[in-house]
């Protein structure tokens, strides 16, 4: 297959794949978890089943203060149906709950629910808006970190060339998998960072193995005239792994996604939409934009 | 020539790396440190407080100090302070680390009265703790609710004089003690009986001399819990608090007046609790999960590989015993994160032979020998397997350095995932393929994978 020669639509389709995620992000946006804006959320197992209309009137009635010190109901928390090992369970999502407003909320909903104990309490989670600052810092700093560490390295194995091209394509994955969980209405936690920066490892893997192709063929194959053949013949070389290792690494993100329940899927889903996403950037992305970066130098020099 | 030694060695290699599979398992599940999302329990970050934040002022109150959220640009600004090591919530602020070991010791002593499993309570950096704690459903007393109040009170007592200046503290307690007692019309209630060392019995005799006939207000966290009227002169240094509503609360508030008062106000910044219930549905969806996955992936490499596939399967087989009993032997604590990290590499742990396998089918291709085509796969499939995992072990590092729990959890696997894969996949795969080579047994090219 002709990687090189049909590089312009590669490029258009990773431009248009972009232009959607843009539109999503803008028109859409992304939906923070508490671990990033703060906030209390809770998983409960509601006895007897609920609808989410009689979950809303219980919590209009519960007083709390907000983030400014306003006194708020909770009528506009964010209420979520889930399956739990009790079946239907219910995720409320409110502003920062202090101990006593937590109790006042779980006395509300006993008494909408009486059969309602402690052990149907499945999670709290109570995030200061502090440490979710803290997150939102801590991710991009360690994105640039990984980043400036991965182009030393590539650089330093390679040239910086192949760093520039693997970036650019790393960049994108991380990309689609921000812009997925717009699309997906996924809510963003701690999860999100842990995935969107184990695609940004796996994908650089699969770049480098085709690198690393390259640069043991230009070895056997010096010479810019037949750069192109030579790219190709590298891509193509890898092709089947590159595939292969995706199927199998697809396999085991499937199963999570499919039998993990509610609780693994914000997991699985980012990391399944990246791989396919990092499948396609180091094979049509990574390699053709190294040729034109190596192909400007030529024009340059001459 | 069928070499049948070299052959039985590969399938004892085969049969061991089962065998030491099944026998595994049972310690592995019996010995692995799960982290409180798999298990269930109460995990809580603290910040003390310093005057700046408020803290002196509202005692015991800690919850209710407001934090304006950052807007963007305060976010950009905090994120470039803590690039260049600058303040941002970890600064110490006048916070001592003697007064910071003083409130973790406070903490262990509130914590153990509740008798858990390896409680967790950790500093972390200049101004935080965190507390990580299992409960056990089966334990009534081990009440989330409880534990969480029982963690979040400074349990700060004062008895205060008539000017309402603080004359005595909980600093000058020797005992505590939930009691029954006869109250003035002759009926038995739930006390606290107090006694306080020498100094603090003087204070408490001036105190209750010079006060009779008037009330005495006892504070708890700035709160009047027991407002006694002084009949007589105390010169013995006892004391009882009354009012309370039944012995189990005696109980709480006698544990948390003998561990002391907090030396520092406590902020809870971020509070999980997770219920028995969720934690072992988590554990056994993403168990099965792990399960079904790598029989995929076993099933694929087969069905792609043929025997080499199947060697790379017992290789499969071989990493995920050696990653599990790594983390069990590092006693490091798996989470969800961790989990999904480990099948996560599960899939990327074979990468490494489908890089060695497809070179092999190309060197079988140029008409190689069965040998020399699998020493030429293995050499030139080394560096972009180093290259690549090395570049994905930059970030697992970075991830490691600056996540915080769950996040450092992933980070964990992941690495400890990539290196062991790296062993399995390099090591073991090929010692297994030199005997299956040796053993002359593959007459044809098929069975290494070619398709004709």
């Amino acid at each position: 297959m002709d990687f090189i020669g049909k590089r312009r639509l590669w490029f258009i389709i990773a431009l248009c794949i972009i232009a959607l995620g843009c539109a999503f992000l803008i028109f859409r946006g992304l939906n923070f978890g508490i671990d990033f804006t703060g906030g209390t959320r809770l998983m409960l197992n509601l006895p007897g089943g609920f609808t989410t209309s009689q979950v809303r009137d219980v919590l209009s009635k519960v007083e709390a203060t907000d983030a400014s010190d306003r006194t708020v109901t909770l009528e506009n928390s964010y209420i979520q149906k889930v399956i739990g090992a009790g079946g239907e369970e219910v995720v409320i999502r409110t502003v920062t709950l202090t101990e006593d407003e937590r109790a006042k909320l779980l006395t509300a909903i006993a008494v909408e629910w009486p059969e309602f104990s402690e052990k149907d309490i499945r999670n709290v989670e109570n995030v200061g808006p502090v440490v979710g600052g803290e997150l939102l810092r801590n991710a991009l700093l360690a994105l640039l970190l990984a980043s400036v560490g991965m182009v030393i390295y590539i650089s330093f194995r390679f040239q910086l060339k192949f760093a520039v091209a693997a970036m650019a394509a790393l960049l994108f994955d991380a990309f689609v998998v921000i812009a997925a969980f717009s699309v997906f209405k996924l809510e963003l936690n701690s999860p999100f960072v842990a995935s969107v920066l184990t695609i940004v490892g796996y994908s650089i893997n699969d770049t480098i193995v085709i690198f690393d192709r390259i640069r043991e063929n230009l070895k056997y194959n010096p010479g810019l005239k037949a750069l192109p053949e030579t790219v190709n013949l590298s891509i193509n070389q890898s092709l089947r792994r590159s595939i292969n290792t995706s199927l199998t690494t697809l396999l085991v993100v499937g199963v999570l996604l499919f039998a993990g329940g509610d609780t693994l899927k914000p997991f699985a889903l980012p990391l399944f939409i990246g791989i396919i996403s990092g499948t396609f950037s180091s094979i049509f992305l990574a390699s053709p934009l190294w040729y034109v970066l190596k192909i400007r130098e030529r024009k340059a020099r001459a | 020539m069928t070499q049948w030694t070299k052959l039985l060695t590969l399938i004892l290699i085969m049969t061991t790396i089962a065998a030491a599979a099944a026998l595994s398992v049972p310690v592995i599940v019996r010995e692995i440190n799960l982290g409180i999302d798999l298990r269930g329990g109460v995990y809580v970050l603290l910040e003390a407080q310093t005057a700046e934040d408020g803290g002196e002022q509202t005692p015991g109150d800690g919850e209710a100090v407001a934090q304006e959220p950052l807007g963007w640009w305060q976010k950009v600004t905090a994120w470039f302070d803590g690039l260049f090591g600058g303040k941002e919530g970890q600064e110490a602020g006048g916070i001592s680390a003697d007064d910071m070991a003083a409130t973790v010791a406070v903490l262990r002593n509130r914590v153990d009265s509740f008798g858990l499993t390896e409680p967790i309570i950790q500093r972390e950096g200049e101004r935080r703790i965190r507390i990580e704690l299992a409960t056990d459903p089966t334990k009534p007393e081990q009440s989330q609710r409880e534990i969480l109040e029982t963690i979040g009170k400074t349990a700060l007592l004062e008895f205060k004089d008539a000017s309402g200046k603080t004359v005595l503290t909980g600093a000058n307690l020797t005992v505590a003690q939930a009691v029954y007692q006869t109250d003035e019309f002759g009926r038995q209630v739930p006390m606290v009986s107090l006694e306080f060392d020498s100094k603090g019995a003087q204070i408490f005799a001036e105190l209750t001399a010079s006060h009779i006939g008037q009330q005495v207000p006892i504070y708890l966290d700035g709160e009047v819990i027991s407002a006694p009227q002084v009949r007589t002169a105390i010169t013995d240094g006892k004391a009882v608090i009354t009012g309370i509503g039944s012995i189990d609360e005696a109980a709480r508030l006698a544990n948390l007046l003998r561990s002391g008062a907090l030396p520092l106000e406590m902020v809870q910044l971020e509070v999980r609790t997770v219920g028995p219930t969720l934690g072992s549905d988590s554990l056994l969806k993403s168990l099965w999960a792990g399960l079904i996955g790598m029989g995929l992936v076993m099933l694929f490499m087969f069905a792609f590989y043929r025997l080499p596939g199947l060697i790379a399967s017992f290789a499969l087989l071989g990493y995920s015993v050696i990653l599990l009993d790594v983390l069990v032997a590092l006693k490091a604590v798996l989470t969800l994160p961790g989990i999904a990290g480990i099948i996560l590499t599960v899939g990327m742990a074979v990468d490494a032979n489908v890089i060695i396998f497809e070179r092999l089918k190309e060197e079988l291709k140029n008409g190689k020998t069965h040998r020399a085509s699998m020493f030429a796969a293995f050499d030139k499939a080394l560096s972009s397997i180093l290259d690549g995992n090395i570049t994905t072990l930059i970030v697992a590092a970075i991830l490691y350095a600056l996540g915080t729990g769950p996040i450092r959890g992933f980070a964990v696997t992941l690495s400890l995932g990539i290196i062991c894969s790296m062993f399995t996949a390099i090591v073991v795969t090929r010692m297994m393929m030199n005997y299956l080579v040796d053993s002359n047994i593959v007459k044809n090219n098929w069975l290494l994978g070619v398709n004709r």
